[in-house]
């Protein structure tokens, strides 16, 4: 055991979270605008955008710790993947761009409210769906073709990651319809009551969907999820996703206020976990592992030393800021 | 068109739109934090107002900032995967730093300073804008390491061709830094301070808000007339950087082309790079080898001594840096005239003078683009000075797909910037008006009006 056979392990897991974090947390956000156009009338959309608008940026932060944490940790696969994944990642900039400034702008505006109402909603639609094309293309490996890297600009393309592009549409509705149920109350939590009950039939067979694919994909990736005896060991992760799901239905079926979320959160984060399990110990499937990627010891050790102090730091007043904003939020709140 | 070329121009579009707003709050954050730590000691309606108008301009501009940095931190991957690969063990942690000191302060923080004034106590309030601001100079810190970095990397080696960090420490505090550090932050700080002074400028000539834009524009004059000097000083030290360590650099600035003592410094010529020349040239005998060397018959080096491989484009950073250097002489003017005119007890009533102010608004802008672009073109053909080449460090994506992204980021941010200005010139517009009072949540105030307009922002708290 040598610190460079360790510190890639622990890196992975430090971006792993990074990356779970961003999308449970921007997940629920980029809800909010795949839902926008459900809402009655513009002062309900303002009152959906309000409980995400003094978080949002914190929230979106992740990817940001994710894409350099990679490039920190991980340089080889970061170049890689983003060269491959060229258009997918445009589109995702381009999409974020637009979804995070309609905050500030449909506040200000006048004229333009609705169009920046529908670049809200939009972006927010595009930026879920590349993100799905994004994490399918990777798990399928597609960046690298027989231990070659992939230069076309559309090499990525291919049903798998078009599934999971829609997937991750309708599974970040489901998190902004439970986060919605959480935090408004009246005429704006019935609409997101109503949304999430179809949102979680979906989503589920999507989850069921994605997972039957998984055997049959170029990169083996899955291999691992079906043979003997790792299928036993393994079973607790399928097992708890199950039971979650059943958790799930029953609280939203009950109207419960604050469970659904948290529950379409551990959802999420099992989902993800799986696909995670399945990665290990490849960067970029199926043969770019994460020791054949890592920066050395200096690089990787280094930005340890400053992860292992900030992170817990960033949680704790991440925390505070969800503290100060907590309950419900009504109509008229804010600064503008 | 080569991938490689069209990246360079993509790289230097969305740099050049992204900068301007960090630069923008990186001041307006510690802007800020003045008004509201005096608002604090004085509690009066006028300063809280003042917060919370220029607080609207800090959302506005701070929102474009976020969403355009986020696509800096995967350009290096898309567009440059050769520069992440070989340097990525350099580049990355020091990002990553970044990220984990600044980027999640900032943004944390932020939503507390501004949808938190009801919230939360009157110090954890200030205490929010305080973290915000910290954010943004750490953030410039962690930036311009990385930067300085790739003008004279030190504290590294190659191994198997690619760069491996040896010592930290030198690599972060490399010969450039201290100075581009410090030149790049007040350079933020006088690009603010130039808005500030130009928008309290424009409502005196309108006749509006008087007893604010007074205020204002006394801190900004004073303020520019504080660091304007110092920045010229800095600038000056950071010129004696470039000269031991990036002579090609200096050389292109000032379009020297043999290396000799006793150079004049050259204020405007055409360079001829193939002829090798300057026409037109309008020197000044001996000032060159004074500013550059501090000495009256330093020696300069000059373009001829590199292999021509080597030379960066000599034009740009040439005109570029006059033009910096130019606008900085202007803004040290503008701050010597107002002083002249304050003293004389005339400094509200000049309605000349204050449309210079006007006239400057962009000039700090401006000043720090061009300052950027002598820096990184002057380090070119190199991306990392003398270990890695330009041409080297592009993404083997194809031509096509990087003019599809140059031509969809250019619609994308012509959006932006239109609306972005739009936004900002509303806001200005609507001026400084009246700011919310401040009621505790679940508090219904005993006497809604008790606090207008008699000077004390206070209700029931």
């Amino acid at each position: 055991m040598t610190l460079a056979t360790v510190l890639p392990v622990v890196w992975f897991f430090i971006i792993g979270f990074a990356v779970m974090m961003y999308v449970l947390l921007d997940g629920f956000v980029l809800g909010i605008g795949i839902l926008s156009p459900f809402a009655d009338d513009e002062q309900q959309q303002e009152l959906m955008m309000n409980t995400a608008a003094p978080i949002w940026d914190g929230n979106e932060t992740w990817l940001v710790m994710g894409g350099v944490g990679l490039m920190a940790a991980f340089p080889k696969a970061y170049a890689l993947i983003l060269q491959a994944l060229y258009v997918p990642v445009l589109a995702l900039l381009i999409a974020l761009i637009f979804r995070g400034v309609a905050f500030e702008f449909r506040f200000r505006a006048e004229s333009s409210r609705r169009v920046w109402g529908l670049a809200f909603c939009l972006g927010s639609i595009v930026a879920a769906f590349a993100q799905g094309v994004i994490l399918g293309a990777i798990v399928e490996g597609a960046p690298l073709k027989a231990g070659q890297a992939v230069h076309g600009t559309f090499d990525w393309y291919g049903p798998f990651p078009m599934l999971t592009g829609v997937a991750l549409i309708f599974g970040y509705g489901l998190l902004g319809a439970t986060w919605l149920v959480l935090k408004t109350e009246g005429r704006p939590q019935m609409v997101a009551r109503d949304l999430a009950r179809p949102l979680m039939l979906v989503v589920i067979a999507f989850m069921g969907l994605v997972s039957a694919s998984l055997p049959f994909l170029d990169s083996r990736l899955m291999a691992r999820w079906f043979s003997w005896p790792n299928m036993l060991y393994l079973s607790p992760l399928p097992i708890a996703t199950a039971v979650v799901a059943v958790l799930l239905w029953r609280a939203v079926m009950k109207n419960r206020d604050a469970v659904p979320f948290v529950l379409a959160l551990v959802f999420f984060a099992l989902g993800f976990l799986g696909l995670v399990v399945g990665m290990w110990p490849n960067l970029v499937s199926p043969s770019l592992s994460i020791w054949d990627a890592a920066s050395p010891p200096s690089s990787q050790g280094f930005v340890l030393v400053g992860a292992v102090i900030m992170l817990p730091v960033v949680l704790l007043y991440t925390a505070y800021s969800y503290r100060v904003f907590r309950g419900k939020v009504r109509a008229g709140e804010g600064y503008h | 068109m080569t991938a490689e070329f069209l990246s360079r121009i993509q790289f230097g579009f969305v740099m050049s739109f992204h900068i301007l707003f960090p630069a923008f709050t990186i001041g307006l954050a510690s802007w800020l934090v003045f008004l509201e730590a005096l608002w604090l000691r004085q509690r009066s309606d006028l300063l809280r107002d003042l917060y919370f108008f220029w607080m609207k301009v800090f959302a506005g501009s701070f929102g474009l900032g976020v969403v355009s940095g986020i696509v800096m931190s995967f350009q290096f991957g898309t567009n440059w995967a050769g520069l992440s690969t070989m340097a990525g063990n350099v580049l990355g942690p020091l990002l990553n730093y970044e990220v984990m000191t600044a980027f999640f302060l900032e943004a944390s923080f932020l939503g507390v300073m501004l949808f938190g004034w009801n919230r939360v106590g009157h110090r954890t309030h200030f205490l929010a804008t305080c973290m915000v601001a910290l954010g943004t100079l750490v953030s410039s810190f962690w930036i311009l390491a990385a930067n300085s970095w790739m003008q004279t990397p030190q504290g590294y080696t190659v191994v198997n061709g690619i760069i491996e960090a040896s010592n930290w420490w030198a690599a972060i505090f490399n010969p450039s830094f201290p100075t581009r550090l410090v030149h790049m932050v007040l350079a933020c700080f006088l690009s603010t301070a130039l808005v500030v002074g130009g928008v309290s400028a424009a409502y005196l000539l309108a006749g509006r808000w008087q007893d604010k834009a007074r205020l204002m524009l006394r801190c900004a004059l004073v303020f520019v007339a504080i660091v304007i000097p110092l920045q010229i000083f800095v600038g000056d030290l950071s010129g004696l950087v470039v000269r031991e360590y990036q002579p090609a650099k200096l050389a292109a600035i000032e379009a020297r082309w043999t290396t000799a003592r006793n150079v004049p410094l050259t204020l405007f010529a055409w360079p001829d790079e193939a002829a090798e020349r300057n026409d037109y040239a309008v020197d000044v005998p001996h000032l060159g080898s004074l500013i550059l060397t501090h000495s009256w018959s330093g020696e300069v080096q000059g373009l001829k001594d590199f292999p021509r491989a080597d030379r960066p484009p000599v034009a740009a950073p040439f005109f570029s840096f006059r033009i910096m250097v130019g606008l900085g002489l202007l803004m040290l003017a503008l701050a010597v005239v107002g002083l002249l005119l304050w003293w004389r007890r005339r400094l509200y009533a000049s309605r000349w003078y204050l449309r210079c102010w006007i006239a400057m608004m962009p000039a700090g802008f401006i000043a720090l683009l061009t300052g950027w672009y002598t820096a990184e073109i002057g380090r070119q053909p190199w991306v990392v000075y003398g270990v890695m080449r330009t041409v080297d460090a592009a993404s083997a994506v194809t031509a096509a797909a990087v003019m599809g992204s140059l031509i969809t980021y250019f619609v994308a941010y012509a959006i932006l910037f239109g609306f972005g200005s739009w936004y900002l010139l509303k806001v200005l517009r609507d001026g400084p008006g009246s700011a919310p009072q401040r009621f505790p949540r679940d508090m219904t105030p005993q006497r809604p009006l008790a606090g207008l307009g008699t000077g004390n922002g206070e209700n029931a708290s």
